[in-house]
């Protein structure tokens, strides 16, 4: 008997079904959309079963009911409401209510207030609420450019979540922690944010926290010496687009003419409003999460101990028009429309389970404050 | 019907074949020749014995060492773990080092210095099969058209992992080793250049891969479709054209009037299949070193069609931000 057949054969089995089960491929019917000039295969492609999927997953609730804006406000009727409070007693109990079902429906109100003293900050969360209330103020107010008149709410990422489902924390690929042997550059193993790629798995940290260059190609045909990318480069902006694509369930011609990935002129206008969208995610985890770190516990953040960040796909959630372009926000103008108070505390003194009143002092807005009476040490420790 | 195939018909079986003698001062054939069934379906069902010698077995060593560097670097690259090495097998690679070390040849050894270590026997080990190919050609008293051939095939090579690099001065221009990172490489190196669908070179050597590909097929269809005139007997033919020969010529005359020879089929074939990576090798060699951006050289030269605005309105966001 030679033993060698069935082992063949078993193994060509092995790796023809992991070709055929394991890769994901979509089944046909696909639809195309023609969006660019003939000839320059620009088209839009999508799988009908994914986008009935993508449908059905992603459908923007209706408000609980219609809040009168009239009446006391809600700063004077709580305490402790630094954001909101200019909206009406109905409005900030109907916010409430919306809240708690776009982020911890089921822990429910108890996930952010001590329920003995809801106007007390000593469940993080809280703390962690209020800020990206003031964030998303800030998004619907100042970043137009990308989300315009649709805006977003909590639930654009949330979506029913207490942490949004596509985040993304840095990522050290294990080689790159290896003292002798094993240094692949930061790439070269599947990349969960960039389509499980091999691409570089650092890229979301280069571009949407800091700001490394995007721009690789060279604007003459002939070396000037002044363009110093190589292919090293080029595959972390690839690993980026590879993230936006998948983040919004389109491919390169959605943005570029991929005859001249790099012209502006043969580019569709979305490239323009993924451009501020780079921006935006940038500044928001510049400005909003990454302050927050010392008020996450561990568990709330990443491998390395970083917070949690967002990007394309946190409020995309595989579509193009995140909640496919129903604006949730014409609902909460009042609550989210615009900024109210953008007073940022010094979350270096927020102590889980004793600050009961985490706010600026009134100095300026934008510096941290110092917490009285243990500001010298705050001061110290926030270095 | 029986000569209807596509397939490999015959297996010839018999006394299994040790070849000729071989002269002093070479060394002897290794291993104990036997017939394969599944061998016979590709080509001749004897397997072995193998012509090593010292420069066979310095190719081996040295690819050994290459394969084996590779191998732990891409096992240490998942945190020595043989279920993610497997898993992720296709994902892996060994990086070459950062640009900023220049083409030091001793960066960090776990920083690119395992690459060119191990690239310099990966080099070693392919210089030394050529001269192999060289030297047992001529012990055959063949003539050298292999060696020339797997010339072509190493220009490309050297031009990807050793000339460009020393041209654009820093080794991570070289190529990673790893499967789905060397086809990122390539896809990466286009868009940062402008594109290489516009790189005339890259033009030449598409047209003489598919030139290849397409006089493969004609051939072997050709030699397969006059089989039963005893047409597989090509070689004998080129000067004693049987009557295989001349239908296969009469069939390619008639239909599109010219035919190639016996002989010259095969040289059209080794030419085209040499200049593949000898075009491809120059079109590389010039990317970022003579050439920046592939599209607008073509734009300068007329090669790119021109297409309407579709959208006046879209402006660089950047510009006088």
């Amino acid at each position: 008997m030679k033993l060698w057949i069935p082992f063949a054969a078993a193994a060509g089995v092995f790796v023809g079904a992991a070709i055929i089960f394991g890769a994901d491929w979509d089944l046909p019917p696909v639809d195309t959309d023609q969006i660019g000039y003939r000839g320059s295969g620009m088209y839009h492609t999508l799988d009908r079963e994914d986008q009935a999927a993508l449908k059905l997953a992603n459908v923007a609730p209706e408000p609980p009911y219609e809040a009168d804006p009239e009446g006391d406000r809600a700063k004077d009727v709580y305490e402790n409401v630094q954001v909101l409070g200019d909206l009406s007693d109905d409005q900030f109990t109907q916010f409430m209510a919306s809240i708690t079902e776009w982020v911890a429906p089921v822990q429910g109100c108890a996930y952010c207030h001590n329920e003995e003293n809801l106007a007390s900050d000593e469940v993080y969360t809280k703390v962690v609420a209020r800020r990206m209330i003031q964030m998303t103020q800030h998004v619907n107010e100042d970043w137009q450019a990308h989300v315009a008149q649709t805006g977003v709410t909590c639930y654009t990422c949330h979506q029913g979540q207490p942490v949004p489902a596509n985040v993304w924390a840095r990522n050290l690929v294990p080689g790159e922690k290896g003292t002798g042997l094993g240094w692949s550059g930061g790439q070269n193993i599947v990349n969960k944010a960039a389509g499980n790629t091999s691409l570089p798995s650092n890229a979301l940290e280069s571009y949407l926290l800091e700001d490394k260059p995007i721009r690789v190609h060279s604007l003459t045909a002939l070396p000037n010496g002044e363009n110093p990318n190589t292919t090293k480069e080029t595959e972390s902006t690839w690993a980026l687009m590879m993230h936006m694509s998948e983040s919004l369930g389109v491919n390169c011609m959605t943005c570029h003419n991929s005859r001249a990935f790099n012209d502006w002129d043969q580019s569709p206008p979305q490239r323009v409003t993924a451009w501020h969208g780079i921006r935006m995610a940038r500044d928001i985890n510049q400005s909003f999460m990454t302050g927050l770190a010392p008020v996450f516990p561990d568990n709330r953040k990443g491998p390395e101990g970083d917070v949690l960040k967002v990007g394309c796909a946190t409020c995309h959630n595989g579509v193009q028009k995140p909640l496919y372009g129903v604006s949730m926000l014409q609902d909460y103008v009042d609550s989210l429309g615009s900024k109210t108070n953008t007073d940022v505390p010094d979350f270096t003194t927020y102590k889980p389970g004793e600050t009961t009143t985490m706010s600026p002092a009134k100095t300026t807005s934008l510096e941290p404050a110092i917490g009285a009476g243990e500001g010298a040490t705050a001061l110290a420790s926030a270095d | 019907m029986q000569y209807q195939n596509i397939f490999t018909q015959v297996q010839v079986r018999g006394p299994v074949e040790a070849g000729i003698p071989l002269p002093r001062g070479d060394d002897e054939r290794v291993g104990t020749p036997f017939y394969n069934w599944l061998a016979g379906w590709f080509g001749n069902a004897q397997i072995g014995p193998v012509y090593l010698g010292f420069l066979g077995t310095a190719s081996l060593i040295s690819g050994t060492i290459w394969f084996v560097i590779v191998g732990f670097n891409m096992l240490a690259s998942v945190g020595w773990d043989p279920v993610q090495f497997i898993r992720q097998l296709f994902w892996l690679a060994l990086e070459p080092p950062p640009a900023k070390y220049g083409l030091s040849i001793v960066p960090p050894l776990n920083e690119g210095g395992w690459y060119i270590i191990s690239s310099v026997f990966l080099l070693a080990a392919v210089l030394l099969w050529w001269a192999r190919i060289y030297v047992r050609a001529r012990a055959l008293g063949l003539g050298t058209h292999v060696f020339w051939a797997f010339g072509a095939a190493i220009w490309l090579f050297l031009v990807l992992g050793l000339f460009r690099p020393i041209l654009m001065g820093n080794w991570a221009e070289a190529v990673p080793y790893g499967i789905f990172p060397h086809l990122d490489w390539t896809a990466a190196f286009s868009i940062r250049y402008g594109n290489l669908y516009y790189n005339p070179f890259h033009c030449l050597s598409i047209v003489f891969l598919y030139g290849s590909v397409l006089l493969f097929a004609m051939h072997g269809a050709t030699i397969l479709a006059v089989t039963r005139y005893g047409g597989e007997r090509e070689l004998e033919q080129i000067t004693d054209r049987g009557t295989a020969s001349e239908r296969a010529a009469l069939f390619w005359r008639w239909t599109m009037g010219f035919n190639a020879t016996m002989e010259s089929v095969h040289r059209w074939a080794w030419w085209f299949a040499v200049l593949t990576p000898i075009t491809g090798g120059i079109g590389i060699l010039l990317t970022g070193t003579v050439v920046d951006n592939w599209y607008l050289w073509g734009m300068k030269h007329g090669i790119v069609a021109p297409l309407p605005d579709l959208w006046p309105t879209v402006v660089d966001p950047a510009i006088g931000s």
